[in-house]
């Protein structure tokens, strides 16, 4: 395999206040190849929002810091950069979209002034041919009228358009690399459909890589090349999405996908993952998933178990695999 | 015949159904100008007609804002009807209101999506359980207590989580606490509006069990709202598409999903991604947004983005039709 675009190495993302420690992102190895999408799942509150945010350089102040690792992109680690250097990396070689598109897009300002600001930042366009090549960009992710949405405000667009606008933004910069936290949550069905097939569309143009974050083992299935599967802040099981939808390793991602109802199959009874994740303030010492494991036993609830290569580029947490 | 004769034909005489809508419309007034005058309407639910077996659970699809929760909310009468009619259990509760709604109110519950904002934070999971059987006198003080330590039980919590509150329980455990509280009054029939939507997959298979075994063990019916294919196909005998204040498909489950007729729920089906590297479905991706409510298109309400529409369908409304026996379906293309 090629020299990984972005490599994660034993990243540690902790809020320590004067009362608790939680280890939001607890030891995390990953790595994004060029043009290709990493699909990232996992229970809620298993660290993969705070994952992407320590990439982006967001984490929220004033409790969270990176106690621990590295996050290597384009020959530097993003984790030591200076808040001004970071800014140029933000936005322009490494963009996000969020689940509530309000929530990145400025609810004073026109859709096109958003996305011109971010062309005359980092690409030193001029303003008239900032707003040409915005036009562009939102005619690219399936606007008809781009030449009035660019006049419109945010609140003016629906659900699916406000998303759409925001991965107009996202993009400006052709990015290497996308990072998507839960894009479509928000979404109705078919308006997801469209949104999944603009991301796909943008990465075969333009070979930025895509990390996507959803609960959605759907999602992962129809787009992901590779994927990881989190649990308590680290990493359980990675490795090709066709390798881990076929054999599944980790007695998590087992139940998880043993615990959803899928349509082109008739499942008497879910296969219910017992009990409740584990606070991230009070993590056993033994394996995070233990408690709620059917197949755990007494040396699991001791020693932590380290992540290894079970096949060829498929890893797993789990001593008992 | 028509959905709406067939249905109405059974109106009293057919026991076997706990609910029927007959016809039912719920417009909002849209207020403006300096006046608050009203300008329009948003027709949230226009014309709907269905009816609920004892021991059936009928799910109800569609996209945000198509009317699924309002109809929901006009089941559990907290929302007035503006036309049409409502029979529970051989009753017309269309507009009954006061003390006889109170006493009718115990034979209808409602889930909700989010448990934690329709469970009092201020008081205990114990208190919460016996409020209505206190409310309603069912039965002394150490008889209710008793009830409420059998109900926990039921939904799979220890009798101990009586003294705490909810904030101290997951979103699972929560969903469970409200679901045991629906239950205080024994009821006939649940409307669950996206009750496991907010949870995490590994959570939501515990309550849709829960509800399941719910159902075998008190023989309750359930309206079952959702915009998850896949969890309605788990849970249904029967599902309704609705699409823009409509019902536009109404079938058995397996009827529904191996052969679906509206262009609008073949879309649907078509764009939820399933969980498989193996199974690839061929996705009609719609154009378009959703169109308002306030102002829907003329004719068929799905014609703006319908991938198969005839000049027929800019104009005229397509009547809900039985296209295969208990397979009904409101479209130009069947009739
Ligand atoms: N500002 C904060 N202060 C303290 N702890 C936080 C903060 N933000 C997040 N956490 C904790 O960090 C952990 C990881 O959170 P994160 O948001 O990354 O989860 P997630 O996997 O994205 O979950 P979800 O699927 O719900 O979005 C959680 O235990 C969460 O409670
Ligand atoms: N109290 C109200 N006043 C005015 N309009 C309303 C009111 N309640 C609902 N509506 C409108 O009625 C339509 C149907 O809403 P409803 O909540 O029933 O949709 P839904 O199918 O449950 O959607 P979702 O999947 O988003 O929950 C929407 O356009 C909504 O904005
Ligand atoms: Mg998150
Ligand atoms: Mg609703």
């Amino acid at each position: 395999m090629s020299e990984p675009l972005l490599k994660v190495s034993n990243l540690k993302t902790y809020f320590i206040s004067k009362y608790r420690t939680v280890k939001a992102v607890d030891g995390v190895d990953f790595e994004v190849q060029k043009g290709k999408v990493l699909g990232i799942v996992g229970e809620s509150g298993s660290g993969k929002s705070m994952t992407s945010l320590s990439i982006m350089g967001l984490i929220p102040p004033p409790y969270g810091k990176i106690v621990e690792g590295e996050i290597r992109f384009e020959g530097v680690d993003l984790s030591k950069l200076s808040e001004k250097k970071m800014n140029d990396v933000r936005g322009n070689r490494i963009s996000m979209i969020f689940q509530e598109p309000m929530s990145a897009l400025n609810p004073v300002l026109k859709i096109g002034e958003q996305i011109d600001e971010v062309l005359i930042r980092h690409k030193r366009l001029s303003k008239s041919e900032a707003r040409r090549k915005s036009i562009q960009l939102l005619q690219s992710v399936g606007f008809p009228r781009a030449e009035q949405i660019v006049n419109e405000y945010p609140h003016q667009l629906s659900g699916g358009m406000r998303q759409r606008a925001m991965i107009a933004m996202a993009m400006a910069c052709e990015p290497s690399i996308l990072i998507a936290d839960e894009p479509t949550t928000a979404l109705d069905v078919t308006i997801q459909a469209q949104v999944l097939d603009l991301m796909r569309d943008l990465k075969e143009h333009t070979g930025t890589a895509i990390v996507l974050i959803t609960h959605d083992l759907g999602v992962v299935a129809d787009m992901a090349d590779d994927m990881i599967v989190m649990y308590g802040g680290q990493v359980v099981e990675s490795g090709t999405a066709d390798d881990i939808f076929n054999t599944p390793l980790h007695p998590y991602t087992n139940a998880l996908m043993e615990s959803i109802p899928v349509i082109d199959e008739e499942r008497e009874r879910l296969t219910a993952i017992p009990g409740t994740v584990p606070s991230a303030a009070n993590f056993p010492q033994g394996c995070r998933f233990a408690e709620r494991c059917a197949i755990a036993q007494a040396s699991c609830h001791e020693k932590m178990p380290e992540l290894r290569e079970l096949q060829p580029g498929h890893l797993v947490r789990c001593d008992l695999a | 015949m028509s959905l709406a004769e067939k249905e109405l034909s059974n109106t009293t005489v057919n026991h076997a159904n706990l609910l029927e809508l007959h016809h039912v419309k719920k417009y909002f007034p849209i207020m403006g100008g300096v006046m608050r005058r009203k300008v329009g309407e948003v027709k949230a639910v226009d014309d709907v007609t269905f009816s609920l077996m004892k021991g059936e659970t009928l799910g109800l699809v569609g996209e945000s804002g198509c009317g699924k929760s309002t109809t929901g909310r006009m089941i559990m009468r907290v929302l007035d009807v503006t036309e049409g009619q409502i029979v529970f259990d051989g009753q017309d509760i269309t507009s009954v209101k006061g003390e006889r709604l109170r006493r009718l109110r115990q034979d209808f519950q409602m889930v909700f999506q989010d448990p934690y904002s329709s469970l009092n934070p201020r008081m205990s999971v114990g208190a919460l359980i016996a409020e209505p059987l206190i409310v309603n006198k069912k039965g002394s003080h150490s008889q209710i207590k008793d009830q409420v330590v059998s109900l926990l039980e039921t939904v799979g919590l220890s009798a101990e989580a009586r003294i705490r509150y909810p904030h101290e329980f997951s979103g699972g455990q929560r969903q469970r606490i409200a679901i045991a509280r629906a239950l205080a009054l024994r009821p006939k029939l649940i409307v669950a509006d996206e009750a496991v939507s907010a949870l995490d997959v590994s959570i939501q298979a515990q309550i849709l069990n829960l509800l399941a075994d719910l159902r075998k063990e008190f023989g309750l019916s359930y309206v079952f709202i959702s915009h998850n294919l896949a969890v309605v196909k788990h849970v249904s005998d029967r599902v309704g598409v609705m699409y823009l204040g409509r019902l536009v498909e109404l079938a058995p489950k397996s009827s529904l999903y191996a052969t679906p007729l509206h262009p609008y729920t073949q879309a649907l089906l078509s764009a939820a991604p399933e969980p498989s590297r193996t199974v690839k479905r061929e996705r009609i991706v719609l154009v378009g947004d959703v169109p308002s409510p306030a102002n829907p298109p003329s004719g068929c309400a799905f014609h703006t983005r319908c991938p198969k529409v005839m000049e027929v369908c800019r104009s005229v409304r397509p009547e809900m039709n039985e296209y295969q026996p208990g397979h009904f379906v409101a479209c130009h293309l069947y009739s």
